[in-house]
């Protein structure tokens, strides 16, 4: 099954090409190119672009001052918890709602006013969303059969997108005789069918199961490299962000936090809720010491000394931030760490070993339970730190980022 | 231990059915009754269902009271989906709570005061407009679809209600009008409801006595009517033959409906 949904995204993705060269415009990104980076070009016209975009349903602000522009052949998510307000977002993107304030552009195209079914958009909806009294096939045919199509296109149509997600076979089923999987090939089939510009995903894998999910990522980006739509995906999953998307957008109580790609949101967190949410973080209050060229120094009183990070740009003295660490940025051993390092000695608290890494809760002399990522480089058995052993946990300045909000 | 169980469970299963059916059973079985008591037993005869087909009076009382019942029911679910659709879609209108009583208010109005108050509507219709002339079959259907109305609002307010809102948005965003969408998704999604309150407003027209005996004129007496004054002058046998052929065409309705719905529900999950 699961090398099935594999190949049979594979193979479609090819079909789904043959057929479209004509009408779908040229790929932003080549086949096994590379997009590039179009959001540090300043001269770059976004694809999509939000401005100041507001929803509120009486007193709740569920989107809240929105910017953001998304390029063309991106594959953007709108990463947060539930009720963070990325649903609302993708749904005003499709036209579902209307935003209380500010514009959307698609393309150029200000989408004020423009109802769904006009939008060049289509929706690949969190519960698939199938028509129930409609067989596959007709399920797929909808959307074209909106614009009138030929019926030979249609036929055409619908028998390659079929073939793409490999669901040929069940062209004449009625979605309750499908499983999950099948029906979420089905959904995806039906989003594509019309050949949307930009085509919004809602939390497309959430009714998969983890390795079905896995593959499907990856076929999803396949299929987006390879097509050149513009893909906006919500999703509450952080792995399904990292995975698929070219950059990441970070929502958090109806705003958005930050927008990057993914290694510069894991590695250089702009706030302390993009740092607690992506990943596991190590957290230090502190109050801003001096601010050298390169180097802030902070004292934390979690810490015995204070602690150095470099960081290029201005922190004033006397600011209250928070220093971030990551588990796996951190050292560990018995002997305190020479040379330029923040170290603190402490207690081995609780160590989960996972194969291949380990992570041990090291408890400060402050109280404060700092963790730490190490790969199992030797055989557990071979392993000399363990619980409730003293041991040194240290990091480079350079591995920590100083957090202002 | 467990037969004496079973058959304790058994005794109290075969007494709840006699209570709720028996009554009916003993009328199936004297419309077969030779003697013309209705409560003797004399023989096996089906010689009432041939008086009954030569009975003019009640053969042209149960074909005006199916034909009411059917317009009524179509012009009931007619409006009713209407009115669901409002409840159920516009969430939020001035007055809607207001709407909402109104509309299901002839539920819980006693069938005596709609029998009255259409009456006396009617008559100062004719008054004022000069229609409807007189009492007839006509206000009989419009009578009936103001309370039946009512019911087939409810059963299909809450098939609606209970329908995923995302798939008439899906249609949207695939490019359908909000009126195609309203016909060819939300319809058809609903259509075991509306197949549902149709054939409880059919039921409620053709089982009222109340309300036609006060908009119902001369000539235009509905089955019910006809029953129950015959009946005054004494139980004829015809009646149960009568009786008996409705619970027949009933229990079929009611089971091919019942099908229809089982097999409409399981498609769409």
């Amino acid at each position: 099954m699961d090398a099935v949904q594999d190949s049979v995204l594979n193979r479609a993705i090819g079909v789904f090409i043959m057929v479209d060269t004509q009408t779908v415009p040229a790929p932003a990104r080549a086949p096994g190119g590379s997009l590039g980076q179009p959001w540090k070009d300043p001269k770059a016209v976004p694809f999509i672009k939000l401005e100041g975009v507001s929803k509120s349903y009486g007193d709740i602000l569920a989107v809240n001052r929105v910017d953001l522009s998304i390029h063309k052949g991106e594959l953007f998510a709108l990463l947060g918890a539930s009720g963070c307000g990325k649903s609302t977002l993708l749904r005003i993107l499709a036209g579902l709602e209307v935003p209380t304030e500010g514009r959307v552009f698609i393309d150029g195209v200000d989408m004020a006013g423009m109802p769904p079914y006009r939008r060049p958009t289509n929706m690949m909806f969190q519960s698939y969303a199938l028509f129930p009294h409609m067989t596959v096939e007709q399920n797929i045919a909808f959307g074209l059969k909106q614009e009138q199509a030929p019926r030979a296109r249609i036929v055409e149509r619908v028998a390659a997108v079929l073939d793409l997600v490999q669901m040929g076979a069940f062209a004449r089923r009625k979605p309750h005789q499908l499983s999950g999987g099948q029906r979420q090939r089905v959904a995806l089939a039906r989003s594509l069918v019309k050949e949307p510009k930009v085509l919004l995903l809602d939390e497309p894998l959430g009714a998969l199961d983890k390795k079905l999910r896995e593959q499907t990522q990856f076929e999803l980006v396949n299929i987006q490299e390879r097509v050149g739509v513009t893909f906006v995906v919500v999703t509450h999953d952080q792995e399904e962000a990292m995975t698929m998307s070219s950059r990441i957008g970070v929502m958090n109580a109806g705003r958005i936090e930050q927008v990057g790609t993914p290694a510069e949101i894991y590695e250089y967190p702009h706030s302390r809720y993009v740092a607690d949410f992506i990943g596991t973080a190590n957290l230090l209050e502190g109050i801003v010491q001096t601010h050298a060229a390169d180097t802030v120094v902070v004292q934390c009183p979690d810490m015995p000394s204070a602690v150095a990070v470099s960081q290029v740009g201005a922190v004033p003295a006397g600011a209250s931030v928070t220093v971030m660490i990551r588990p796996e940025k951190m050292t560990m051993g018995r002997d305190r760490p020479t040379g330029e390092v923040n170290a603190a000695p402490g207690r081995v608290r609780d160590i989960a070993y996972l194969g291949d890494i380990s992570i041990y809760h090291v408890q400060l002399d402050s109280g404060k339970v700092m963790e730490v990522a190490q790969t199992n480089l030797r055989h557990t058995a071979e392993q000399r730190v363990t619980w409730e052993d003293v041991v040194w946990v240290g990091w480079h300045p350079a591995n920590a980022v100083v957090l202002t909000q | 231990m467990v037969g004496k169980r079973s058959l304790a469970l058994f005794a109290v299963l075969g007494f709840g059915y006699a209570f709720l059916y028996l009554p009916i059973v003993l009328l199936v079985i004297f419309s077969f009754n030779e003697s013309r008591l209705v409560t003797v037993w004399s023989g096996f005869s089906t010689k009432w269902y041939g008086e009954l087909l030569g009975n003019q009076k009640i053969l042209d009382a149960a074909w005006l009271s199916l034909k009411i019942a059917f317009v009524n029911a179509c012009g009931a679910v007619f409006l009713a989906t209407l009115a669901a659709v409002v409840i159920v879609r516009f969430r939020s209108f001035r007055g809607r709570t207001l709407f909402l009583a109104l509309v299901t208010a002839p539920l819980v109005m006693p069938e005596i005061i709609t029998g009255l108050a259409t009456l006396l509507m009617f008559v100062a219709m004719e008054h004022a407009v000069g229609w409807p002339e007189g009492r007839s079959a006509t206000t009989v259907t419009i009578a009936h679809i103001t309370f039946s109305m009512a019911f087939a609002t409810v059963v299909i307010q809450s098939r609606l209600s209970q329908m995923d809102r995302t798939l008439e948005e899906a249609a949207m965003d695939l490019g359908a009008r909000p009126l195609k969408v309203f016909f060819v998704i939300t319809l058809p999604i609903i259509a075991p409801s509306l197949l549902a309150a149709w054939l409880l407003a059919f039921t409620l027209s053709l089982d009222d006595l109340v309300i036609a005996s006060f908009v119902s004129g001369p000539g235009s007496s509905t089955l019910p009517q006809v029953i129950f004054s015959s009946v005054r002058l004494g139980v004829s046998p015809q009646i149960n033959a009568l009786a008996t052929i409705f619970v027949g065409v009933v229990t079929v309705g009611i089971l091919l409906a019942g099908r229809l719905m089982n097999r409409n529900e399981s498609a769409g999950r």
